[in-house]
């Protein structure tokens, strides 16, 4: 069967840099920093005390009390963006077919807030069971696409991907064969976390995987700096509308791009370090440029998983030039979690999103924060530091790694007149 | 209105984020407030941890209003 062409219609975000598609925006090409101390809960004793929080949000101001009260605040956070995405994209909700909607979301972790209070009350209690009837709903992680289904009444494919920090990039991915396939005309994708919590931070700490510059949060995350020391850890969400390419064009949609193609691989090497030659990423990589039929030298810009730890900044830029050769010196390589930190499983979903707004802005956002190279990367790649730089993009990469091995690559490149 | 009455509107209110004016003695937690089987359980939840009592799952069945649920109270805190 022939696959069918799948494009880009929507949009939606709330980071740690910008409530919506505008604010990321102009915070990724200024360069903006979403690192500050921590407000969510009181870190004073733990070794990490700043994240990229989401700034200046209320959920009050989005959804109704009655409702947001019966939401961890991932699921929030996936409200707020599909809301923006689908508005983004005018679909007319009153002629839409329902059966051919879909919701396939990215969640690495889910309500783990919710966990945390839960299990705390009842800690705190005699050992009678209090537990509240909204907590299993509200904390797991496939919730947030049921909620999204309930509020438009999509009954197409419906559910959450977990890898880690790769959830989103696969939620991204799945939207995109089950769409080829003909299984939808539309998916409302991308995914949300929000782990900046004690249980999380801790956790997170415990493993050695986050930077603990406390006196400078805002120069924490820093890719491919020789002094890096961890992830910064964030949270928020994003949301993209995929479209069947004809159901687009029948509508008079705007397209942003199209979805290329999908890479899958596994590391199986370590629970949590990458492989120190990065063959899972590597072979991502390959396999993603095969999946969308693009060779090497089509690709103009790759935003990388670079979450600023010591070995998996090496890792990947050692899987890119084994991939990409010679090319690998033309391309823009970038990676935004300099600014927004890692979002974790909605990391996938921001990123593409960002790959998505460089192309159609012709614009590469930096890496900032870049003080001195680590010895261990060749200088004379462009890692796009410290400042945008101006670029026509025709096809752009999106690199999510995660816990377990997990590696996605997602290839977005501008439709052909 | 009572002491107990108050308290149990206001947990209404609370839980289910509707106005005051809508929480008479008659109104019922589903046909009346848009109360679902979840919220219906986290309310009778709310009320032992307000009152400190037990409310047993057979009786909670018998609670569908506002005025039921001051009654069981009133009744459960003499």
């Amino acid at each position: 069967m022939k696959l069918k062409r799948v494009v880009v219609t929507g949009l939606g975000a709330l980071t740690p840099i910008g409530n919506n598609i505008d604010e990321y925006w102009d915070g990724l090409v200024n360069g903006k920093s979403g690192a500050a101390p921590i407000t969510h809960f009181d870190a004073a004793k733990f070794k990490t005390r700043f994240a990229c929080e989401v700034k200046n949000f209320d959920i009050n101001e989005y959804i109704h009390r009655k409702e947001s009260r019966k939401m961890d605040k991932f699921t929030q956070y996936a409200m707020v963006v599909s809301d923006q995405a689908i508005e983004n994209s005018k679909l007319d909700l009153e002629t839409l077919d329902p059966d051919r909607v879909g919701v396939i979301w990215g969640c690495g972790i889910g309500g783990i807030d919710t966990f945390e209070q839960e299990v705390v009350n009842y800690a705190n209690g005699d050992g009678t069971p209090k537990y509240n009837p909204f907590f299993i709903p509200k904390m797991i992680a496939d919730i947030a696409p049921g909620h999204i289904s309930m509020k438009y009444g999509f009954r197409g494919p419906n559910f959450t991907t977990v890898s880690a920090c790769a959830s989103s990039a696969n939620a991204i991915i799945d939207a995109l064969n089950y769409i080829r396939l003909g299984h939808a005309d539309i998916i409302v994708t991308g995914g949300s976390e929000a782990s900046v919590t004690g249980a999380a931070m801790g956790g997170f700490n415990a493993l050695k995987a986050l930077s603990e510059r406390n006196d400078d949060p805002a120069t924490a995350s820093r890719p491919f700096d020789k002094d890096r020391d961890g992830f910064v850890m964030g949270e928020g969400g994003g949301a993209l509308i995929l479209e069947e390419y004809e159901h687009a064009v029948a509508r008079g949609a705007k397209i942003y791009c199209e979805v290329a193609g999908g890479g899958l691989s596994a590391d199986a090497h370590h629970l949590t370090a990458p492989h120190p030659e990065g063959l899972g990423a590597a072979k991502v990589m390959e396999n993603c440029l095969e999946n969308a039929g693009l060779s090497i030298e089509d690709v103009d810009t790759i935003n990388v998983h670079g979450t600023s730890t010591p070995l998996g900044d090496v890792a990947e830029l050692k899987a890119i030039q084994k991939i990409f050769g010679e090319h690998a010196y033309k391309l823009n390589i970038n990676s935004t979690k300099s600014m927004t930190g890692h979002l974790l499983g909605a990391a996938g979903a921001i990123e593409a999103i960002a790959s998505v707004l460089a192309m159609e802005n012709g614009m590469v956002p930096p890496t900032i924060n870049h003080h001195v190279l680590d010895e261990k990367i060749d200088p004379k790649l462009n890692l796009t530091l410290n400042k945008a730089q101006k670029r026509e993009i025709k096809v752009a990469m999106s690199n999510t790694f995660g816990f377990g091995g997990h590696n996605a690559c997602v290839l977005f490149k501008k439709l052909e007149a | 209105m009572s002491d107990i009455a108050s308290r149990v509107k206001a947990i209404i209110v609370d839980k289910l984020g509707v106005d005051e004016n809508e929480v008479t003695a008659e109104a019922s937690f589903t046909n009346d407030l848009g109360a679902d089987s979840l919220d219906t359980v986290e309310l009778i939840m709310e009320f032992e941890k307000e009152f400190d009592i037990q409310i047993p799952d057979d009786q909670a069945e018998n609670i569908g209003t506002v005025g039921q649920a001051v009654s069981f109270i009133e009744e459960a805190k003499k």
